[in-house]
């Protein structure tokens, strides 16, 4: 019985070991606010852990936590204490900030100030989509989810996430179209 | 354009990337990029993070203090401002009375220093013709009784 325990904490542990990051990662990207993306995420581990028996294996683990997560995440702007707080975002980092992240591989400044320019033109598009849309959005180009796990992640048809990938992406390249 | 989606991508790659153009194909990768460096330098600094915590919650203390002491100020202003002008209202009211007293004071000084004129008028006036000048009052009595016949 208490060996069941055991490697029922170990597996869980590895869990949270492998998933953290792009649980944070998400919600990072979603709300652009490193304490929310902070709280969310061990939110969503402690939720995970009590419901840790009841999870039967049919879809990943990622797909489960990241369905939590999301679930969280609405539940926090639903929240009506929060509504004031949501309109005026004090704690999300603004997108000049939020650009300032690039990867390492460009070689010149030039070519680092064109990128940083671009990805700041996907942070524009990516606060004018829709909760939904930024969500399906995430999943698809920073986690690199199949269609079929957003699907399960967000409980949406497969067509519904195809639509909204559409969507977004069309206020992408709206977005990059002012830049070219 | 949802086509776009269910070709399968090539290794390493989202499913659908490679049927974008390049731009967008470039844009997205650099973000996704991105988004990762943040991610994984957020969660290697815990200790900068809670610096941060603390740093935004002395900036939220401070800017409320600010808002509080612009708002008390605006009020305090606002109070000053009104006692103010109900002492300047209140100085003028009884300057405003002082001199209506004033006024009214010299007025009557005025009217009894006339009725005391009059008073003396009236005095000289009923007083009886000295004896010295009797025949002349004769004399204008008779004149005045012969005109009249």
């Amino acid at each position: 019985m208490a060996r069941a325990e055991d490697d029922a904490a170990q597996a869980f542990s590895r869990v949270v070991e492998n998933h953290r990051l792009p649980i944070f990662r998400f919600l990072l990207a979603s709300t652009r606010d490193v304490d929310l993306a902070e709280t969310l995420t061990q939110e969503c581990f402690l939720k995970a852990h009590r419901n840790w028996g009841s999870f039967r294996g049919e879809s990943s683990a990622m797909t489960w936590l990241m369905r939590i997560a999301i679930n969280l995440q609405k539940d926090h702007w639903r929240n009506r204490r929060l509504q004031f707080w949501r309109q005026t975002r004090t704690n999300a980092v603004d997108l000049d900030e939020a650009s300032d992240w690039l990867p390492s591989g460009e070689s010149s400044a030039e070519q680092r100030l064109l990128a940083r320019e671009r990805v700041e033109h996907v942070w524009r598009a990516v606060e004018g989509l829709s909760e939904r849309q930024r969500t399906v959005f995430v999943l698809r180009f920073v986690e690199e989810l199949e269609l079929s796990e957003i699907a399960t992640s967000t409980g949406l048809s497969e067509g519904t996430v195809k639509a909204h990938l559409s969507r977004a992406l069309a206020r992408v390249r709206t977005e990059l179209g002012g830049q070219r | 354009m949802t086509e776009e989606f269910d070709k399968k991508g090539r290794a390493g790659e989202p499913a659908g990337l490679e049927a974008l153009d390049p731009t967008l194909k470039q844009a997205l990768g650099e973000f996704k990029a991105s988004v990762h460096a943040w991610s994984e330098a957020e969660l290697g600094r815990t200790r900068t993070a809670r610096q941060g915590v603390v740093h935004r919650t002395w900036r939220l203390a401070a800017s409320w203090s600010l808002a509080g002491l612009m708002l008390a100020g605006t009020l305090g202003g606002g109070l000053y401002e009104r006692h103010e002008s109900q002492a300047r209202a209140a100085t003028a009211a009884v300057e405003a009375a002082r001199e209506r007293a004033a006024a009214e004071q010299q007025a009557r000084e005025q009217e009894q220093k006339e009725e005391e004129i009059l008073a003396s008028v009236d005095t000289e006036v009923s007083s009886e013709v000295p004896n010295a000048m009797e025949p002349l009052a004769i004399l204008g009595d008779e004149t005045e009784s012969q005109q009249k016949q």
